[in-house]
């Protein structure tokens, strides 16, 4: 924000780090960038019994314009690589990305010659969730990894 | 009432004796080599005749065989809806040319199928309507079911800079 | 002032693009959609977002190591898959599982397809703009989940169908768990049907909407639902029963116009009918074997391979370098939710499959969506797309 600048590091600059990464990391807005089978897990987190919602990420946003967290969940293919970085490049910042599943990660069981062997090859990640699929339990925890890492950010 | 796998046989065979280049039968399922070029003809043939009714196209694929043979198989699951009958054909293609006749007019699902067959094996089919890659991307290079195509065979060189613009 | 000359308009198609990211594909389809006004007047759909490449890397596998691959083709169905693939390898075998392990596949196969229905249910109706219906098929989904994971170890990717019969006996407290999941169902769905059936907005959407007729769905090559909505009575589990199936009582719903709403009755009807199913192999489940005991394709007994030196040979001399069928090649399929799965195996006597190519329902039916659509408007697209059915992790393979 650059308040800093002209404040300097004191109290003030500091609360207001503190608010505005609170607020933004109890406010996540996803992007679900559904490619496979995670996809379905993803979408039972929404759902009752998982209720992402006690999180404050329940908001999916498939404009990835009006979102700050993309989950990306499943197999990424090379046909399909350069959607995943434009919808990356579409987002606003400050973002944040969870490679969700082995597939996202390192093109888990697939070590073929159309997988993309890891999300990361294509656009940065910050939380690598493991698990072919991963359970809701574990998706809900990556989400909050991720507002523990918001709230370390400095503006 | 299902004919019998050996009077299936017997009947295609009566129609095309020169067509029809073997006859199998293993665990009960009937497989017909059929000549590439008579493929089409059988095929409506298969259709039409009313005893036959092979309505129904199941399955079309690709087999390599070019190590053993010199040749790619183009294998048809048939299936009669009315008569509950299934049926297999096999047209050999050779791998260093292969292309043969398509079953589009016959069976409309076929062209998905052919689309898919000439995808992984570059297989052409005479005639096809609309005979592009399906499942590959466009600028992909190569058949990927061929028995010569690596596994791991990945071509991202041409995309890799583009998709790096932070350099991370 | 009234003349404008009608030299200067000109109409222009416009072409607009859905997909690969988009909410109501269900997954990474892409269409490419010319639009006159609203009205389609071609659609292309373009699949292989998703293409992963199994039949190559089955290719490279033992025939054991290929069932995880089946699992994430249709991966709302799992227990279909692993079934239509351990009957090809089977039925390349010559061999059969034993009679308890086929009524156990039959339950396990239609809580899937009930599983998978809520899904297509949920989706569907959160598509055309009824959020509710989505929560509701989740909390029964979680209940098949919880069924799944106490069989198998996992919710999702179950692999638990093994070649010869299924991998360990059903766990205590699942004929209980079952059954009451059974006797709830048939209530939940008739609160599904109060919410849409005779919705009249729901019916505005569905109601003649993606006609396909009978003749133009078998030249289609569709199976399942899809199928059955135009009225065609094909059903593999009635017309070649595999798996025990001519033992059980059930109907095989049928629509009659071929469109968006009868596929719906259809799928409602069939989760009635699973159900049913379901509740009858409850009953039937004979004592027995779980797993044939086949030297050189089933694994021995875990008790024997602890204490037996000769099973332990076994055990490992199978898991190091497979079965080995003969040579050969068979086509097995069954009726899965989405309609005809089938396998078509190549056998060279090695340990690896020579070949294996997947029929996957979903594939041929998308094939049939520019049939359904071109002529109709925009919105019908979603509908259509959702009322297919259509998975793309077994479109794409």
């Amino acid at each position: 924000m650059g308040l800093e600048s002209h404040l300097g590091d004191n109290i003030l600059t500091t609360t207001l780090t503190a608010m505005v990464n609170w607020s933004r990391a109890s406010s996540l807005w996803p992007m679900p960038f559904g490619l496979a089978c995670c996809a379905i897990e993803m979408m039972a987190v929404v759902a009752p019994r998982y209720d992402l919602a006690r999180f404050g990420a329940e908001v999916f946003r498939f404009s990835p314009r009006q979102s700050d967290l993309m989950i990306v969940a499943g197999t990424l293919t090379y046909k399909m690589a350069s959607v995943a970085r434009k919808i990356y490049d579409q987002m606003p910042e400050p973002k944040w990305v969870i490679a969700m599943g082995a597939c996202a990660i390192s093109g888990g069981v697939y070590n073929t010659y159309s997988v993309v062997q890891g999300l990361d090859q294509v656009v940065p990640v910050d939380v690598f969730l493991p698990g072919c699929p991963p359970r809701p339990e574990a998706l809900i925890h990556a989400i909050m990894e991720i507002q523990k890492k918001i709230k370390k950010e400095t503006l | 009432m299902p004919m019998k796998n050996e009077d299936l046989a017997a009947l295609i065979k009566t129609r095309f004796p020169e067509a029809i280049m073997g006859a199998n039968i293993f665990r009960n399922e009937l497989t017909l080599t059929v000549q590439k070029d008579a493929l089409a003809e059988v095929a409506r043939f298969l259709k039409e005749n009313e005893d036959l009714d092979f309505d129904f196209l199941s399955d079309l694929c690709g087999v390599d065989r070019a190590e053993t043979d010199d040749v790619f198989e183009v294998v048809y699951h048939l299936y009669s809806l009315s008569k509950n009958h299934r049926l297999r054909l096999k047209a050999p293609v050779p791998s260093d040319a292969p292309g043969l006749p398509t079953v589009t007019g016959v069976w409309k699902t076929a062209n998905w199928h052919e689309r898919e067959t000439y995808d992984m094996f570059g297989i052409t089919f005479h005639g096809h309507p609309d005979l592009r890659k399906i499942l590959t991307p466009d600028d992909f290079e190569g058949h990927p079911l061929r028995k010569d195509y690596p596994l791991d065979g990945r071509q991202p060189a041409t995309l890799r800079d583009s998709y790096r613009k932070d350099g991370a | 002032m009234t003349v404008t000359s009608a030299a200067t308009t000109t109409t222009q198609l416009m072409t607009i693009n859905m997909g690969p990211q988009h909410p109501s594909t269900h997954g990474v389809l892409r269409l490419l959609l010319e639009l006159d006004g609203e009205v389609i007047v071609k659609a292309v759909p373009h699949v292989g977002f998703l293409h992963r490449g199994v039949e190559k890397l089955a290719e490279y596998r033992t025939y054991h190591q290929c069932i995880p691959l089946t699992d994430r083709l249709d991966y709302v169905a799992p227990f279909s898959n692993n079934l239509a693939y351990a009957l090809t390898v089977e039925k390349l075998l010559g061999i059969e599982a034993p009679e308890r392990a086929q009524h156990i596949r039959v339950l396990l196969c239609e809580l899937t397809r009930i599983a998978s229905h809520l899904l297509w249910l949920a989706t569907h109706a959160l598509d055309i703009g009824a959020m509710t219906v989505f929560f509701y098929c989740f909390r029964e989904r979680e209940a098949i989940y919880d069924i799944f994971e106490l069989v198998a170890g996992a919710r999702m990717h179950t692999s638990y169908i093994r070649v010869g019969g299924v991998s360990r006996e059903l766990p205590g407290g699942f004929t209980e768990k079952v059954h009451k999941f059974v006797m709830e169902f048939p209530a939940r769905l008739n609160e599904y049907e109060t919410l849409l059936t005779e919705n009249p907005i729901w019916k505005k959407r569905t109601v003649g909407v993606g006609i396909i007729s009978a003749e133009d769905a078998i030249d289609y090559g569709l199976s399942g639902p899809s199928l059955r909505g135009s009225g065609v009575n094909w059903d593999i589990r009635k017309a070649e029963p595999y798996s025990q199936y001519d033992k059980y009582h059930f109907t095989v719903p049928l629509g009659k116009n071929g469109d968006v709403y009868d596929r719906y009755r259809i799928r409602i009807e069939e989760m009635h009918q699973s159900n049913r199913i379901v509740h009858q192999a409850l009953n039937i489940l004979p004592k027995g074997d779980c797993l044939a005991r086949i030297p050189n394709v089933t694994l021995p007994p875990k008790e024997d391979v602890e204490t037996n030196m000769e099973a332990m040979i076994t055990h490992f001399k199978l898991i190091t370098d497979g079965i080995h069928p003969p040579k050969g090649e068979v086509y097995a399929s069954i009726e899965a939710p989405k309609g005809e799965l089938g396998f078509y195996l190549v056998s060279d006597g090695s340990s690896h499959p020579y070949r294996l190519k997947i029929r996957p329902p979903s594939f041929v039916n998308l094939e049939a969506l520019p049939k359904m659509v071109e002529g109709r408007l925009l919105p019908d697209v979603v509908a259509t797309i959702g009322s297919l059915d259509i998975v793309l992790g077994e479109i794409d393979r």
